[in-house]
């Protein structure tokens, strides 16, 4: 049997709930018991990314953690649609306190959890790439230097959605947003990088960095679980893609997060004390402009002229990250 | 007992004392020797049970705290000027909050020009932020303070600030008695948050609130730093009656009663004044002097009260409101609407330009002459201003 390449069903790894699984295996998101820390009802966008990963990671931390967490959040679309007073779609503890401190306040909450002897109780601080890449960014630096006992979870959804999609340090060169349009044609954003934050963050020498994508709830829930084992400051970088920024149908959220795997724009991998332990090695590489053209906020990259000369750079950013992290490989017993 | 130390060193033990259980520091003259201190003492075991935080800056420093509280936890931190500043958008939001962080100015000047010297510039331009303001005359003043305002803080659920002037009093050598610990404990009892974040008992806090809310939300959190007018004196009346000395709390009268001509002020220049309205009274002069401890909430009241003889209020303002007259003169006149008190402004002490006796002679000579105007700079070097005045007119001119 042949698995489509697009719009397929959940099958094989990237299973959410799969009856054939011993329970232990299966994954939280398809425990009907699960806690549900960000529960419905709330407002976000149809078709967000960023709402169901929080799910996940909320509640994959609750269980690591047996249930002692608090968690802190950045100012963003994560914290507005989640808690119109006098209406809160949260089930945990949760702080949220401005844009640009969330890493600091969740510094203090450890520093007060562990002198008041509740060491036991963990923090988990939320933000998206806004709060976290560009105006949270000193704070995030200064709690991964200081290797404070928190995990920091950034929802990147590659702009400023909260404020109708703004250019961010990790919007995508040549995307187009509200604050780099597209004018006759031409425009989009201008940058040589998208500022690289999990590599910022191993730098720091944070004890565990690890990306993931809402695509695979698997692997996020896996990566969330071993970063609640340790102790110290951890970075989990997490793809959500946004139909609103993006310009994507609300059903393919999923799928375009596997599809941003597929193409090495987005890399999947776990380090350690600032080396990389694991990374995951892409099946079936797709270019970059199967997974670009499906969003709108590329549409000038291929109409009314195709421009070949950027979509090669692109491509060329994509076989880079590839190269860096050997995603290539074939991986060891397969055929 | 009485010693003589630095007015750091004594504020620092006196914070001590109180049982921080989370500190956050980032250094900035003329605040750095307090932090300092408690970090030695943190050090040392003598403040046990605290997390000493050295974070990367002074927005991080207040945010840290609000983490802190918001866990139950009793938060302080110090700073000054710029540092203030950086920390605004924290400042509001831990009044927003309603938690009772503790954090100490050392009042310095703010840039540009760039300039690390006193005035009350910076905890001014946070006037509006939803904090208690305290202003300590006197460095046995600013260390009795700190335990009023934990106090007072935590029963009320608001932040205080408690403001001394930098170098003057931090960097003072002069007789304080510190509060020991059994005093301290007797008077300040364990923090008690008013909701907490514990996995037991899962709150929201900090949501998210819109038009139909917001200002009702905002007025319990005035009602509840006015109620500071209150609960104020009467901490400090119970702390003092522990310490074995008055503790000041909304406001200081110097022969006020009886006096014609009040000069009205904040902070650390009410010692140099008492001595010059001593001096004039001796001379048969009815002169007095005002000082005002509590500034937010501001205890018009109290003020009226002490100012009810008053004919001629001079107010001297330690920092410059630019377009007004100042923030206090604002104040003190509001409060003395409807009486026949004429209130004037002196601008006086910008960037550590020392507020001398023989200056307040100058200008309260001067007021006894009718030769007072409206709004004056005390010690204006009237020379350079007017050459600069002629400079730019010129400018304006030329095409």
């Amino acid at each position: 049997m042949t698995v489509p390449a697009q719009h397929g069903p959940q099958v094989g790894t990237l299973a959410v709930g799969n009856r054939l699984l011993p329970l232990s295996l299966r994954t939280v998101a398809a425990d009907a018991d699960r806690l549900s820390g960000l529960t419905g009802g709330h407002r976000a966008c149809r078709g967000c990314g960023e709402a169901l990963a929080a799910r996940v990671v909320v509640d994959a931390a609750h269980r690591a953690t047996g249930g002692r967490l608090v968690t802190v959040n950045a100012t963003g679309c994560l914290e507005v649609f989640s808690s119109p007073y006098p209406e809160s779609a949260w089930r945990v503890p949760w702080l949220h306190s401005l844009f640009g401190n969330a890493p600091a306040v969740a510094s203090g909450v450890a520093a007060a959890l562990a002198v008041q002897g509740r060491g036991d109780v963990r923090v988990l601080a939320q933000g998206g790439d806004g709060g976290t890449l560009d105006i949270g960014f000193g704070c995030l630096s200064g709690m991964f230097e200081r290797d404070d006992d928190v995990l920091y979870v950034c929802y990147d959804n590659q702009a400023y959605m909260n404020t109708g999609v703004q250019r961010s340090s990790a919007t995508p060169a040549d995307a187009r947003t509200a604050t780099t349009p597209v004018v006759d044609g031409t425009g989009g954003n201008v940058t040589r990088h998208v500022k690289d934050a999990p590599r910022i963050a191993m730098a720091h020498g944070v004890r565990y960095v690890a990306t993931a994508t809402v695509g695979d709830v698997r692997d996020l829930e896996e990566k969330v679980t071993r970063a609640m084992a340790v102790r110290g400051a951890r970075y989990l970088h997490v793809l959500v893609p946004c139909p609103l920024g993006w310009g994507t149908p609300t059903d393919e959220t999923i799928e375009l997060a596997r599809h941003a795997v597929r193409t090495g724009l987005f890399p999947l991998f776990e380090a350690e004390d600032g080396d990389v332990v694991a990374t995951t090695p892409i099946r079936r590489r797709e270019p970059v402009t199967s997974y670009l053209e499906r969003q709108s906020r590329f549409a000038h990259l291929f109409h009314p002229v195709r421009q070949d000369e950027v979509l090669d750079r692109i491509q060329r950013e994509a076989d880079r990250t590839v190269a860096r992290y050997r995603l290539d490989r074939q991986e060891e017993g397969a055929s | 007992m009485l010693r003589q130390v630095e007015g750091s060193l004594a504020v620092a033990e006196t914070v001590a004392r109180c049982r921080p259980q989370v500190i956050s520091a980032y250094p900035i003259s003329p605040q750095t020797h307090v932090v300092e201190h408690l970090s030695r003492l943190a050090r040392t075991g003598e403040l046990d049970h605290c997390a000493y935080l050295t974070v990367e800056s002074e927005f991080a420093a207040l945010s840290s705290l609000v983490g802190a509280s918001a866990a139950g936890s009793r938060s302080y931190t110090a700073t000054s000027s710029q540092g203030l500043l950086f920390m605004a958008e924290a400042v509001f939001n831990a009044a927003g909050l309603g938690l009772p962080i503790v954090m100490t100015v050392a009042n310095r000047a703010v840039g540009a020009p760039i300039n690390i010297w006193n005035d009350q510039g910076d905890s001014i331009a946070m006037r509006d932020a939803g904090w208690i303001q305290l202003y300590a005359a006197d460095n046995q003043a600013a260390a009795d303070l700190h335990v009023v305002a934990f106090r007072v803080a935590e029963e009320l659920s608001v932040p205080v600030m408690v403001c001394m002037d930098g170098f003057v009093l931090t960097h003072a050598f002069e007789e304080v008695d510190v509060p020991d610990q059994h005093q301290v404990d007797a008077v300040l009892p364990p923090f008690r948050p008013r909701q907490l974040l514990d996995p037991a008992a899962p709150v929201s806090i900090g949501a998210m609130v819109g038009p139909e809310a917001y200002t009702e939300v905002r007025y319990l959190a005035d009602h509840a730093l006015r109620r500071a007018l209150e609960v104020l004196p009467a901490a400090a009346d119970e702390i003092g009656a522990v310490l074995g000395r008055p503790v000041p709390s909304l406001v200081q009268a110097h022969g006020c009663r009886g006096a014609g001509t009040v000069v009205v002020v904040m902070g650390s220049v009410l010692g140099t004044l008492s001595e010059v309205v001593d001096e004039r009274v001796a001379r048969g002069v009815r002169v007095g002097a005002l000082g005002i401890t509590c500034f937010r909430p501001f205890p018009a009241s109290a003020v009226r009260a002490a100012l009810c003889d008053a004919d001629e209020v001079i107010v001297l303002e330690r920092s410059l409101a630019a377009g007004e007259d100042g923030p206090l003169t604002a104040d003190v006149a509001r409060a003395l609407a409807g009486t026949r008190a004429r209130v004037r402004t002196v601008v006086a002490g910008l960037g550590g330009r020392p507020v001398t006796g023989t200056a307040l002679h100058g200008l309260l000579d001067r007021a006894e002459g009718g030769r007072l105007g409206a709004r004056t700079f005390l010690d204006l070097d009237r020379t350079v201003i007017d050459r600069e005045l002629r400079r730019s007119a010129a400018q304006e001119v030329a095409p």
